[in-house]
């Protein structure tokens, strides 16, 4: 399946590329409205941009009442990026939802981080709803298999690998900070490798559904994030410049595979694990595998 | 609607510091005055944002200044190169206005060159940074020209409808003198077409998107 990366596209606003997707991402929402961060929120770098948007979305209640039934009518299935800044956040905003799948924003660089944990966020979404829950984690965090088991405890249904990376870019004139944040999310082909380990070792450790994204911008970016684990692949600053990706990177995914003898690019899914030992069902938190 | 296609590089002329990059249009629609396209520059990730200049027949036209590394590599472009266009966004200019003036500054001249074509004798004031800046003046040559220290608000007869593009504090100074002018601006954009959520600018109190609400906004 393919998706957008969430913050990467407006369905509403370019609503021919939201339908050339197996499923829309939202921008994530967050309980209040937000503007998000002045500008400068973006810039270029050499393979990749950085982005401070910071998390701007109507709220969730205008989100719920006007933006997701008009996201309905596109025909696309569904999944709401959920951000906050407590579980409680998270969790209320869960409960409200329904006929969606989940995506739980843990792990964006652009604004202060809710005090509880990962898990603990994870934890409790699933007390308050059946809907399936997919943890969008951070490659940036020290041992993100660690946080990919203890999420799967929690009860988490899939994760998402992997959001954006602090980053900082120069003026060429002046030396000083491009953005006007300074810090902002890393995105582009230059996190691809990032993206390809956190997902080998995220699928290693729990076997959970994957839903990779990282810089993919061809065929053969998807076809080594599916070897890697990845059940999905998302596309994200590639739409930027090419809002024509899904269609071709689809068509160059299944002539990649044939290339490598595959009837089907699924096929080719975990191939990067083949021979090696898949610790995925040890769920007791003391087993500690290396990365 | 905008449509994306790969276009041939018919020129890059020198005009002043800038250069006129012309490409062959395809299937592309010129759109309106003020209206912007998505230009894919070599070698870097992201396309940049150009207001188109000319449309002569089976062209587009874009007036690009070097300042960076996406724009230095469009005014290098040679015929036969191709890039990626996406086209035309955003908003254009109204160009029912009664009693149009345009007013521009620097290589904000750009979509006022198409305007003017559309709007034949319309009254334009340009101002630039040094003579030769103002070698770009001969896109619109009934123009008053003015070069610093003296600027388009010392020359502008701000009765008129004015249609405006420039830096941000000559779109400002406009906006002081005429209230009700509309203003093309800028902001940094990634796609131009409502994804990327990076070309917000404040309107109205509100952070919205350049590229879908504009560039082209109405000062009053």
């Amino acid at each position: 399946m393919l998706l957008n990366a969430s913050g990467c596209l407006d369905a509403l606003a370019a609503p021919d590329v939201a339908r050339s997707l197996d499923a829309f991402v939202t921008k994530t929402v967050t309980p209040l409205p937000r503007e998000g961060n002045p500008p400068v929120r973006i810039a270029e770098t050499e393979l990749g941009m950085l982005n401070a948007i910071g998390l701007a979305n109507p709220g969730r209640d205008r989100f719920l009442a006007e933006t997701l039934p008009r996201l309905h009518e596109l025909g696309v299935p569904i999944w709401v990026s959920v951000g906050g800044f407590s579980a409680t956040d998270y969790a209320e905003t869960c409960a409200l939802l329904d006929d969606v799948t989940i995506e739980l924003n843990l792990s964006c660089p652009n604004v202060d981080e809710a005090p509880e944990s990962a898990a603990e966020i994870v934890a409790a979404c699933r007390a308050a709803t059946a809907l399936p829950l997919f943890a969008k984690l951070s490659a940036a965090a020290p041992d993100v298999a660690a946080t990919a088991r203890a999420v799967q405890l929690a009860g988490a249904d899939g994760l998402s690998l992997v959001n954006t990376i602090r980053g900082l870019a120069l003026d060429e004139r002046t030396l000083r900070p491009r953005l006007d944040r300074a810090i902002g999310g890393l995105s582009g082909p230059a996190l691809r490798p990032i993206a390809l380990a956190a997902v080998f070792a995220c699928y290693r450790a729990t076997g959970l559904e994957i839903v990779g994204m990282g810089g993919v911008s061809t065929g053969r970016d998807a076809l080594e994030l599916i070897a890697a684990g990845a059940a999905h692949v998302a596309l994200g600053t590639v739409l930027f410049s090419d809002p024509d990706a899904p269609a071709r990177v689809r068509e160059e995914l299944a002539r990649e595979a044939r290339t490598l003898g595959y009837d089907d690019p699924r096929e080719a899914f975990a191939a990067a694990h083949q021979g090696a030992l898949v610790e995925a069902r040890s769920l007791d938190p003391r087993s500690r595998v290396p990365a | 609607m905008p449509r994306r296609e790969a276009l041939s590089v018919v020129a890059a002329e020198a005009v002043g510091p800038y250069t006129l990059l012309r490409l062959a249009r395809g299937r592309l629609e010129p759109g309106r005055p003020g209206q912007f396209f998505m230009l894919e520059a070599p070698r870097r990730l992201l396309p940049r944002a150009m207001s188109l200049c000319l449309a002569p027949t089976g062209e587009l036209a874009f007036l690009i200044d070097p300042v960076g590394p996406g724009t230095r590599a469009l005014c290098a472009l040679a015929q036969g190169d191709t890039i990626h266009v996406l086209g035309p966004l955003g908003n254009g200019f109204d160009l029912s206005v009664r009693r149009p003036l345009l007013v521009g500054g620097g290589i904000g001249i750009a979509p006022l060159v198409h305007a003017s074509h559309e709007l034949r004798d319309a009254p334009a004031v340009l101002g630039f940074r040094s003579d030769h800046h103002a070698e770009a003046a001969a896109l619109l040559p009934e123009a008053t020209v003015v070069v610093e220290p003296t600027y388009v608000t010392d020359e502008m007869d701000a009765d008129r409808d004015v249609l405006a593009c420039g830096p941000e504090p000559m779109l400002e100074a406009v906006r002081r003198l005429a209230p009700s002018a509309q203003l093309a601006w800028e902001a940094p954009m990634a796609c131009g077409y409502g994804a990327c959520y990076g070309c917000a600018v404040a309107i109205d109190g509100e952070l919205r998107r350049l590229c879908l609400e504009g560039p082209v906004l109405r000062a009053a």
